[in-house]
């Protein structure tokens, strides 16, 4: 994981692509570890699974989805 | 082999709802059939003419059944076909109203490739996939709002086949009535299980689903619908569908539907009581797992959970292992690497996905065993990927 110069600021990355589901829901759930409650992470996924079960996460654990920008950038916020 | 049980009945198999095993009723009808019912039913002999009167009379039993007439009903070499002819004919049918059409988002991926190759073929201008919410429900009023004067026609499955939400038919039948677009219903996995359905104008089902030989599917096409057939036909079942007629499948097919409609209010009982069970108790002893589905709308031998941090593929074998043949939509079981579409449409977690169908004659051990071996079924595929404390 890095920090995101694209996104201009200290936001997150969590870069999962090329890897096949679940795993990057697993690197999700262990990164999230590392975020500021109230932070966001930036996920990058291509994993054709990503777009559902990223905001099924959110909703079994308790985090907020917060949206998907461009093809495969996917927002989390830690809300606990 | 006992005569009253199915020929395939084994323990641990939790998959109906990809074939029933055949029902002892099914079995006999077969073997007289196959006897007495091997003549072409089209000519004018004796042994013709009890090929016909066996064929028609497993016509008329289907058509029982369905609350529609005999002559509304004929047989199909399989479920999928009957879908593929039902969409093919409607479209042909009602060429002149448009080329339009309307589908649930959860139908049957042979509702949805009809759709799509109608639309190359250019039988099909454009389809609506309608929606549903996150128990796999369509909003009939949704429906409503995609049909359009040049809509051919709308397609909405009885119940769905990987979460077993039914669907709402009653309010969807009638608001395709009102538009005056013929309703397509798929009732491959309620039929012989749920009472109905009512209001379609078009219906297609599948026999190894409940209870009969494979190879046998269902088209029944109301009168006064404008279905016409999309491709050359003959003289035989009404021009509907061509080619010499599976005699002894169709009866063997009818004689399993009348025996399951017969038991069906029993066996809704026992095995929704199974279902509820494993809907809870999975809820219980499998942490960071979701019940995917109606809780109370849905048919009674079908529960469907998917667990966090777990691949689809590694525990089907961890449960095949221990004896149990279940199915899964999790992307990594597809040849696509695409999750179920239906799971999708939900919103529901695709990853770890498990569907459990009870078949009729599934015992209340199996239920536990099953029950008690997937805990840790699940910690394993957890800890292997490194997730077991998560």
């Amino acid at each position: 994981m890095s920090r995101g110069p694209a996104n201009g600021d200290d936001e997150l990355v969590l870069d999962t692509r090329g890897l096949l589901c679940p795993v990057p829901v697993i690197e999700l759930a262990r990164r999230i570890r590392d975020v500021p409650v109230g932070a966001t992470l930036l996920v990058l996924a291509d994993d054709p699974a990503a777009a559902t079960d990223l905001p099924a996460w959110c909703a079994l654990r308790g985090q907020e989805f917060v949206g998907q920008g461009p093809p495969g950038e996917f927002r989390v916020r830690r809300a606990r | 082999m006992s005569a009253d049980r199915p020929v395939s009945t084994v323990a641990g198999y939790l998959d109906a709802a990809s074939c029933e095993p055949l029902h002892p009723a099914a079995r006999t009808a077969l073997l007289a059939a196959l006897e007495h019912g091997w003549a072409d039913p089209a000519r004018l002999y004796s042994a013709a003419r009890r090929s016909a009167v066996l064929l028609d009379g497993a016509r008329a039993s289907v058509a029982g059944v369905l609350g529609c007439r005999a002559d509304e009903v004929v047989f199909t070499d399989s479920g999928t076909t009957a879908v593929h002819r039902a969409v093919a004919g409607l479209l042909t049918g009602r060429r002149r109203v448009g080329r339009h059409a309307v589908a649930s988002a959860v139908e049957h991926s042979s509702v949805l490739q009809s759709l799509a190759f109608g639309q190359r073929l250019e039988t099909v201008s454009s389809y609506d996939l309608v929606g549903v919410d996150g128990f796999g429900q369509v909003d009939p009023d949704a429906i409503e709002d995609t049909l359009r004067s040049d809509t051919a026609f709308a397609a909405v499955q009885s119940a769905n086949h990987e979460v077993g939400t039914v669907q709402p038919l009653a309010a969807v039948a009638a608001v395709c009535s009102k538009a005056g677009v013929p309703l397509l219903v798929d009732a491959a996995q309620s039929l012989g299980r749920a009472p109905g359905p009512g209001g379609w104008s078009v219906l297609t089902a599948s026999a190894h689903k409940w209870g009969g030989p494979a190879g046998v599917g269902v088209l029944a096409v109301r009168g006064g619908v404008r279905w016409r057939s999309p491709s050359p036909s003959d003289e035989r079942q009404a021009g509907r569908y061509p080619g010499f007629e599976n005699v002894p499948g169709a009866v063997a097919a009818a004689a399993a539907l009348e025996a399951v409609v017969r038991t069906a209010a029993a066996d809704d009982s026992r095995l929704r009581a199974l279902t509820d069970r494993i809907r809870a108790r999975v809820a219980q002893t499998v942490s960071d797992t979701q019940v995917v589905g109606h809780p109370l709308e849905r048919l009674p031998h079908l529960v469907t959970f998917s667990c966090l941090y777990v691949e689809g593929e590694a525990l089907l074998g961890e449960l095949d292992r221990a004896g149990f043949a279940v199915s899964s939509g999790s992307s990594c079981t597809a040849a696509t690497l695409e999750p179920s579409h239906v799971l999708v449409a939900m919103g529901a977690l695709s990853q770890g996905n498990v569907r459990v169908s009870l078949p009729r004659t599934v015992s209340e051990d199996d239920v536990e065993r099953f029950l008690s071996v997937l805990p840790a079924a699940v910690q394993r595929v957890r800890e292997r990927l490194g997730a077991g404390g998560l």
